[in-house]
């Protein structure tokens, strides 16, 4: 179980927390291609190393917030 | 009863209280024991050498290690199967049982398996049991009868051990192995300042002070002294079992009072490992008949418990550890007949005698005749918790064993004691001092200037690799693998330590490879041409140490809800149903009564588990619209509406109504199930998309207790509770909001909705008074008929009317065209969530529909899930089904292929009896009123 730095509650045991994933930018649903749309859907670069990603503090401040975090020594720091 | 024949004069260390006599019986008989001994330590006082018998040739076993990792021990106590019997401690009365004999541990038919063991090679079962196939079942019976471990009891677990544990803890420092490296590092780093916790997984700290000479009984009372008056928190018969990310560190605790183990998780600043070292067995013929123990068990038996393991003894010794075991035999009286040293290049060729040592054999043949052979040839480092953390295990081989590679080590583990070096005790206590500092500096408990602790190197002592003798012998106790095994893997293709490990199953029993693992390797490594360091090891994995599963489960903790009503559902019969958290009354034993109360006369329905969001905030109608596939901009004050959410998929989420109480007011209602996650949908949206819209976002869903108050007859009821409040069709028409007082509670909310079908207002009240609003309307009602309906009358209501369930009409891949929404989806709005996915599923056309479908033979309720076949193709499934007692038909809802959607259709029914039944499309999803008649009067 590893820890995520909540910029709000300090840091705090991930079980707290809802993972939220890469964030992936919301194209304009008025121009967007299926396939633009269903990139944003469904593909993330899961990436071995640094990652942004995105965590929920569900059972905390209820804040939504973006952490890094690597993804091969699980190592997390605020971006 | 049997006596203490081998009970030895006090000894110095001695952990018994001669005291506390007591009394316990293993396999029938009564035996004595001191308070302190163990299972094992007062069987042999007792003479006792044989424990158990052996996992695949059933051979007797004794004491090999005289420790918790004794793979010759393992026995039932009471009702709790695979105790470790040199761990246990006894207690009055205690009823032990050797495990895995029968009919008795003297006379096993099992042992058999030892006279046609030329029949068991590596990989037997492998070989043996998978052809043919179809005999697999009969295999499995019998070999289930021939598998290890005791019995475990169907009954709970005994009175006195009521539950299991769990317990959070935060240390600064925690340090794992209690010997003089561990307590010196933790009485450093709680003098530095920090919180400190020490485990260890023995019964008493010291580690092999205890069973030393007077200067390291000296030395332990010391430490034990400083560590008393450190504030250090001693966890004792506790085990360290596996490290993991951000040093969250997981201990089982055992030997507490009324908990059978508890699991304490710790997430420690800094992780102290100092775990000691593990004698490790030699290779040679007849190494496990009962009388050949380590060194280092004979030490333990003598020191500690005070127990002559013998009368005769020869010795392999290649370090000054085997050496001070001479010195120990010799003084407890036991006659030390030869001493074979290992370092001069001296070897013993076989063990003679089957069910106990009779003698030795040298080499050159010469024979000795001895009841107990000891071997001290090296140690195995246990650096599990260090590889958890991410260090690779190098070999030395002039040390002869593994070390942990310090660079790979995160910088909050730090190791100390044996797994790092050798050296004399001061040596170990300055190298550890200097480790428990270092690891409260980089705890933060000192302050941020304070430099580095400096730790001194610690030597490390030259050892001959000993690894196995000249004839092949047991190298996994527990698992009955032998070099001969390995040799076989190799020969066969298995060279690798992991493949062979799995192919012979060496490492894989309760000792876990803490005894032979390195042998395992060393005998593959020779046998493949290779080094030790080529070789590689097998990966330790968490648990290091047994877990029961209860521990890591805990204690039975399971919150519910209960809505403010609860008391009076249960004064009434209600039957009750778990609804996520909720506790809700599916009924109240007349479902189709509750049904036709509610069509003919009135009902009240207890709806608080609906989820409630309070919006407030001048941006709520861009949220709304942005969430909701239809529109939202011209929501009056004093309307509800109702509204779907998609998800960016076009899937559909979630329902419910929202009405506009002020101008910037207003009150959202999700499902039930759908209560929390609709609250993290809308917080998504807000604070990652929308951080600039003004919207303030409560979850009231406790705060109410809400009624729902269904019939035709429910505007006349609540006209009796509601005083203020205009209920005449034209005041307060159908999907209208009103706010007020109800039953004299005031800031209740009331809106005309219609999920049932029938003329129906909602009520949210103040969650305190809904006992009491209930009960008013009940007490009101009495000459129009109100009775109470559960939830299985709603939902035969809501199938009649044709109104769907998220999630039960829908699933995780129904869009909303699919779900018959097509009316309500507003594609000419510029944006909503899940829009540019249903712009393509209309221009696809949807591939299914929900329809309404009755089955011709009325009596005929098909199971929800049931399929719906064409052509011997699925193409379709009924989702809701039920009985309804308007109509006295069955009626359904189905998701069914577009093809079959159109009204009339005529489909069939696959029941799960396999009986297939037509049943044909309605025109409308409703049954009961599609015109909708009944809920706007
Ligand atoms: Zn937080």
């Amino acid at each position: 179980m590893i820890l995520i730095p909540c910029p709000w509650c300090g840091s705090r045991d991930a079980g707290e927390f809802a993972y939220g994933g890469e964030p992936t930018p919301r194209p304009d649903p008025r121009t967007a291609t299926r396939e633009q749309w269903r990139g944003y859907l469904y593909l993330r670069n899961n990436v071995a190393g640094w990652t942004t990603e995105r965590w929920y503090h569900r059972m905390g401040c209820r804040r939504y917030l973006t952490v890094q975090r690597n993804t091969v020594t699980n190592e997390v720091r605020q971006p | 009863m049997k006596r203490q024949t081998r009970r030895l004069d006090r000894q110095p260390g001695e952990v018994i209280d001669r005291g506390s006599p007591l009394e316990f019986g293993w396999n029938g008989r009564s035996y004595p024991a001191y308070a302190g001994d163990t299972i094992a330590s007062a069987l042999a006082a007792c003479g006792e050498r044989v424990f158990s018998r052996s996992f695949k040739y059933h051979r007797r076993r004794g004491l090999l290690t005289a420790s918790y990792t004794d793979p010759g021990c393992i026995v039932q106590v009471g009702d709790e199967p695979n105790v470790r019997g040199a761990h246990r401690l006894v207690t009055p009365g205690m009823d032990v049982r050797s495990q895995d004999t029968w009919p008795s541990l003297a006379f096993d038919v099992k042992a058999a398996n030892e006279l046609v063991g030329r029949f068991l090679p590596a990989g037997f079962y492998y070989k043996t049991f998978i052809r043919p196939r179809p005999l697999w079942p009969t295999y499995e019976r019998v070999l289930r009868r021939f598998s290890h471990g005791g019995v475990v009891s169907p009954d709970p677990l005994s009175p006195e051990l009521s539950s299991y544990d769990k317990r959070q803890v935060h240390p600064d420092v925690l340090v794992a192995g209690g010997g003089p490296a561990g307590m010196t590092a933790a009485v450093a780093a709680a003098r530095a300042g920090a919180r400190v916790m020490l485990v260890e997984e023995e019964h008493s700290l010291g580690g092999h002070l205890r069973w030393g000479d007077k200067a390291d009984l000296a030395a332990l009372h010391d430490l034990r002294s400083l560590l008393a008056a450190s504030g250090v928190e001693v966890l004792t018969n506790s085990v360290v079992f596996g490290r993991y990310d951000h040093n969250h560190v997981a201990i089982v605790q055992r030997g507490l009072p009324h908990v059978y183990e508890r699991l304490v998780k710790a997430r420690a600043k800094t992780l102290v490992v100092s775990p000691g070292l593990i004698e490790r067995p030699y290779v040679f013929a007849g190494n496990d008949v009962p009388g050949v123990m380590l060194s280092t068990a004979v030490r333990r038996l003598i020191n500690l418990y005070a127990v002559k393991p013998g009368d005769r003894a020869v010795v392999l010794t290649a370090n000054p550890q085997g050496d001070a075991a001479v010195v120990d035999l010799e003084r407890a009286g036991v006659e030390v007949a030869h001493v074979v040293d290992a370092r001069g290049g001296d070897d013993l060729v076989r063990v003679l005698g089957r069910g106990g040592v009779k003698g030795v054999e040298l080499v050159g043949g010469h024979r000795i005749e001895c009841d107990l052979v000891v071997t001290a040839v090296g140690w195995t480092a246990p650096l599990t918790l260090l590889t958890m953390a991410g260090t690779v295990a190098a070999y030395d081989s002039r040390a002869a064993r593994y070390f942990p590679g310090t660079a790979t080590l995160p910088d909050d583990v730090l190791p100390a004691g044996g797994v790092v070096g050798d050296g004399t005790l001061d040596e170990l206590v300055a190298h550890a001092d200097a480790v428990g500092r270092e690891a409260a500096r980089r705890a933060g408990s000192m302050s941020r200037r304070e430099p580095a602790a400096e730790i001194p190197a610690l030597p490390v002592d030259a050892h001959p690799e000993l690894f196995h003798g000249p004839t092949h012998g047991i190298v996994d106790f527990s698992e009955d693998v032998s070099s001969r095994d390995l040799l076989t893997a190799v020969e066969e293709g298995y060279s690798s330590a992991e493949l062979a490990k799995r192919y012979t199953t060496a490492t894989m029993g309760p000792t876990q490879g803490k005894l032979e693992s390195v042998n395992v390797v060393a005998i593959i490594a020779e046998a493949t041409g290779r080094t030790i360091s080529q070789t590689g090891t097998t990966t330790w994995r968490p648990p290091y140490a047994p877990v029961t599963l209860g521990a890591l489960a805990g204690r039975h903790r399971e919150p519910v809800r209960y809505s403010p009503m609860h008391p009076w559902h249960e004064r009434h019969g209600a039957a009750p149903l778990v609804a996520g958290a909720w506790i809700r009354p599916d009924h109240y034993g007349d479902p189709a009564g509750e049904v036709l109360a509610v069509r003919e006369r009135v009902g009240i329905i207890d709806v608080t588990p609906i989820g409630k969001l309070d919006l407030r905030g001048p941006d709520v109608p861009k949220l709304l619209n942005l969430l909701y596939v239809n529109r939202w901009s011209k929501l009056e004050v004093g309307r509800v509406r109702y509204g779907v959410m998609c998800a960016e998929d076009g899937v559909v989420l979630d329902d419910g109504v929202t009405g506009r109480l002020g101008d910037q007011h207003y009150l959202m209602s999700t499902t039930s199930s759908g209560a929390a996650s609709v609250w993290e949908w809308v917080e998504s949206w807000l604070q990652t998309e929308h951080p600039g819209w003004q919207v303030h976002v409560t979850p009231v869903t406790t705060s109410y207790a809400s009624i729902n108050v269904a019939g035709p007859r429910s505007r006349e009821l609540l006209g009796r509770v509601v005083a203020e409040i205009d209920l005449t069709p034209q005041a307060f028409p159908y999907m209208h909001v009103r706010t007020g007082r109800v039953a004299g509670v005031d800031g209740c909310v009331l809106w005309r909705i219609g999920f049932t079908g029938e003329l129906s207002f909602e009520l949210h009240v103040p969650a305190s008074y809904g006992l009491h609003v209930w009960e008013t309307l009940l007490d009101s009602g009495n000459d129009l008929g109100v009775r109470a309906f559960g939830i299985e009358a709603q939902r035969i209501l809501r199938l009649e009317k044709g109104h769907l369930i998220v999630g039960q009409d829908t699933d995780g891949l129904t869009q909303a065209f699919s779900a018959g929404l097509d009316g309500l989806i507003r594609l000419d709005k510029d944006d909503f969530v899940g829009r540019s996915e249903l712009v393509w599923q209309a221009e696809a056309a949807a591939e299914s529909r929900l329809v309404g479908l009755h089955p011709n033979d009325a009596s005929v309720v098909p199971e929800e899930g049931s399929q719906l076949i064409e052509a011997g193709v699925i193409c379709g499934r009924v989702t809701s089904s039920r009985w309804s007692p308007t109509l006295h038909r069955s009626i359904c809802l189905a998701q069914v292929a577009t093809e079959f959607a159109e009204p009339g259709t005529l489909v069939t029914v696959r029941l799960p009896d396999g009986r297939s039944v037509p049943a044909t499309v309605t025109e409308h999803l409703a049954s009961v009123d599609p015109e909708g008649a009944r809920l706007r009067g």
